[in-house]
């Protein structure tokens, strides 16, 4: 997935959830734009730090995994839609893939996501698992 | 268009697991196919673009336009090398048509070309992944199939698409590659075969999957009014279409639509000046068994929701009274080799108004369309063709 820098140039977006707002127009963004596609040379972008907190919009549970990820197989992916507006893709952790449906509400947590082998990155980044209901 | 532009030849190989063959064997004989097809020794090309997703990984080699204008003997001609995923094909065909149209050059091939199999299953996987957004997707651990998953999924929420109803463009694909000599799967699969294949990513089993696969395909186009030097049966470049959009799945509006299969289509159409119940044949991007019905709806040939019950009533067999849908066998069962696939489709469409499309030929076959998808839709190419005469 890239080496060290290419991770470590997005570590506050993977371990804060730090995306991009519009000035201009108000929209948010994640993961974080340059250019809001929307406004374009008329917008400004500034830095804003996500709440981690969102509903499941669609899903899957991955049967045949990537190099990497044959540990975690069966694992539930989905894109969240988050309550600051954007979608975001994201793996969903602490479930059986039974109790994930479309809706279900869900947040943040911080994970290990993979590795590059045994001498290479370990990457971690923050990935999603359902919000229980107090017993 | 500049000038109007017409296919004078087309030629492709067998695709499938094609150990004996090496990157540069499919080319060269998918080229002497067409060039023989339109009766050429090859000093009429003026110039080649060549659709290739990923030989820097498949093969191990970058810089395949050069080898390729060596291995065919067309060098010092300009030869260039089109990426855009699994649209690379269809794209090259594009950039050939404009060349063409802009008056640069009068005799262009235009080809593709993937080598998928000298690496395994799982690089190969991990290849065709790199069609997604590597740090924001793939990253996460979604796959590609997972990708299109998820498509079904919110399809099958909002639209009340069914399991079954995804099983049926496999189904009528693999039916139609039956009567196709080149494709890799000439042999049928019921419903319940689909729907009881390993799961791969929920709901998409391995039947709802295109294979990994080797291949090349290409066509010569010239100016239509030079067409009948080289053939009787020129077909027509109606309209040539290209929209992108995301890569990444997420920053869409509506996933269940490829809004650049819709853009696409709606310039080609307007190009054309025809609806789209005009069209009589299309070869469309089934990668995957959602993709196919997300595509009849975005090109306008069912409403928005509303094809899983066209397959359930066959609306787009062979011999339906509506369009001919993937009458080759589509990706999923003629195979896809991804750079090669957007140009073998227009390969079969030529045959089809040509009237040589042997057993699998639709009736009075007058105008056809090709969809060619990059990625999970960030990029469309989008071709009408009609018979010249």
């Amino acid at each position: 997935m890239g080496g060290v820098p290419r991770f470590w140039r997005s570590i506050d977006n993977r371990y804060r959830l730090v995306g991009t707002r519009c000035e201009n127009c108000g929209e948010v963004y994640f993961p974080p734009r340059v250019v809001c596609p929307k406004c374009r040379r008329e917008g400004e972008m500034k830095e804003v730090e996500l709440s981690g907190r969102g509903e499941i919009y669609t899903y899957s549970v991955v049967r045949v995994p990537p190099e990497g990820f044959e540990e975690k197989a069966p694992y539930v992916v989905a894109i969240v839609k988050l309550e600051e507006g954007p979608l975001v893709t994201g793996m969903i952790v602490d479930c059986d893939p039974g109790e994930i449906d479309i809706g279900t509400p869900v947040e943040a947590t911080f994970r290990r996501v993979s590795e590059d082998g045994e001498d290479g990155v370990i990457y971690y980044s923050l990935e999603f698992r359902p919000v229980r209901r107090e017993e | 268009m500049n000038r109007d532009v017409a296919i004078v030849g087309v030629g492709m190989t067998r695709f499938g697991e094609l150990w004996d063959k090496s990157f540069d064997d499919l080319f060269v004989e998918a080229g002497l196919e067409a060039l023989e097809d339109a009766g050429m020794s090859g000093d009429e090309i003026e110039a080649m673009y060549v659709g290739n997703m990923s030989a820097g990984r498949f093969i191990d080699q970058e810089h395949v336009a050069s080898l390729i204008a060596d291995r065919s003997g067309l060098t010092p001609i300009p030869c260039t090398r089109v990426e855009a995923a699994c649209a690379s094909g269809g794209l090259a065909v594009r950039q050939a048509i404009l060349a063409v149209a802009s008056g640069m050059y009068d005799v262009v091939l235009a080809g593709g070309v993937e080598k998928m199999t000298d690496v395994t299953t799982e690089e190969a996987t991990a290849t065709l992944a790199t069609a997604a957004d590597q740090e924001w997707e793939a990253f996460h651990g979604v796959t590609f199939p997972a990708l299109y998953a998820m498509i079904a999924r919110r399809h099958m929420h909002e639209y009340g698409t069914t399991r079954e109803h995804l099983a049926l463009p496999p189904v009528k694909n693999h039916r139609n590659a039956t009567k196709n000599p080149k494709a890799q799967f000439r042999f049928e699969i019921t419903v319940e075969q689909v729907i009881e294949s390993p799961l791969v990513a929920d709901p998409l089993r391995l039947l709802d999957c295109s294979p990994v696969s080797d291949g090349a395909a290409a066509v010569i186009v010239c100016p239509l009014e030079m067409a009948r030097e080289f053939t009787d049966t020129p077909i027509v470049v109606r309209a040539t279409a290209q929209a992108s959009d995301s890569l990444a799945l997420h920053d869409r509006e509506d996933i269940t639509t490829l809004r650049a299969t819709v853009e696409a289509a709606r310039s080609a159409y307007r190009q054309a000046g025809i609806e789209p119940e005009d069209v009589d044949v299309a070869e469309v991007h089934d990668c995957f068994s959602i993709a196919e019905l997300v595509a009849v709806e975005d090109l306008g040939f069912v409403e928005k929701g509303e094809s899983g019950e066209a397959y359930h009533e066959g609306m787009f067999e062979i011999d339906s009274d509506h369009v001919a849908v993937n009458p080759s066998g589509g990706l999923k069962a003629k195979g896809h080799p991804v750079g090669a696939s957007g140009v073998a489709q227009v390969v079969e469409i030529v045959e089809q108004l040509r009237g040589e499309a042997g057993k699998r030929q639709v009736d009075g076959a007058e105008i056809g369309l090709t969809h060619n998808v990059g990625g999970s839709g960030g990029t469309v190419v989008v071709h009408i063709f009609e018979r010249g005469d």
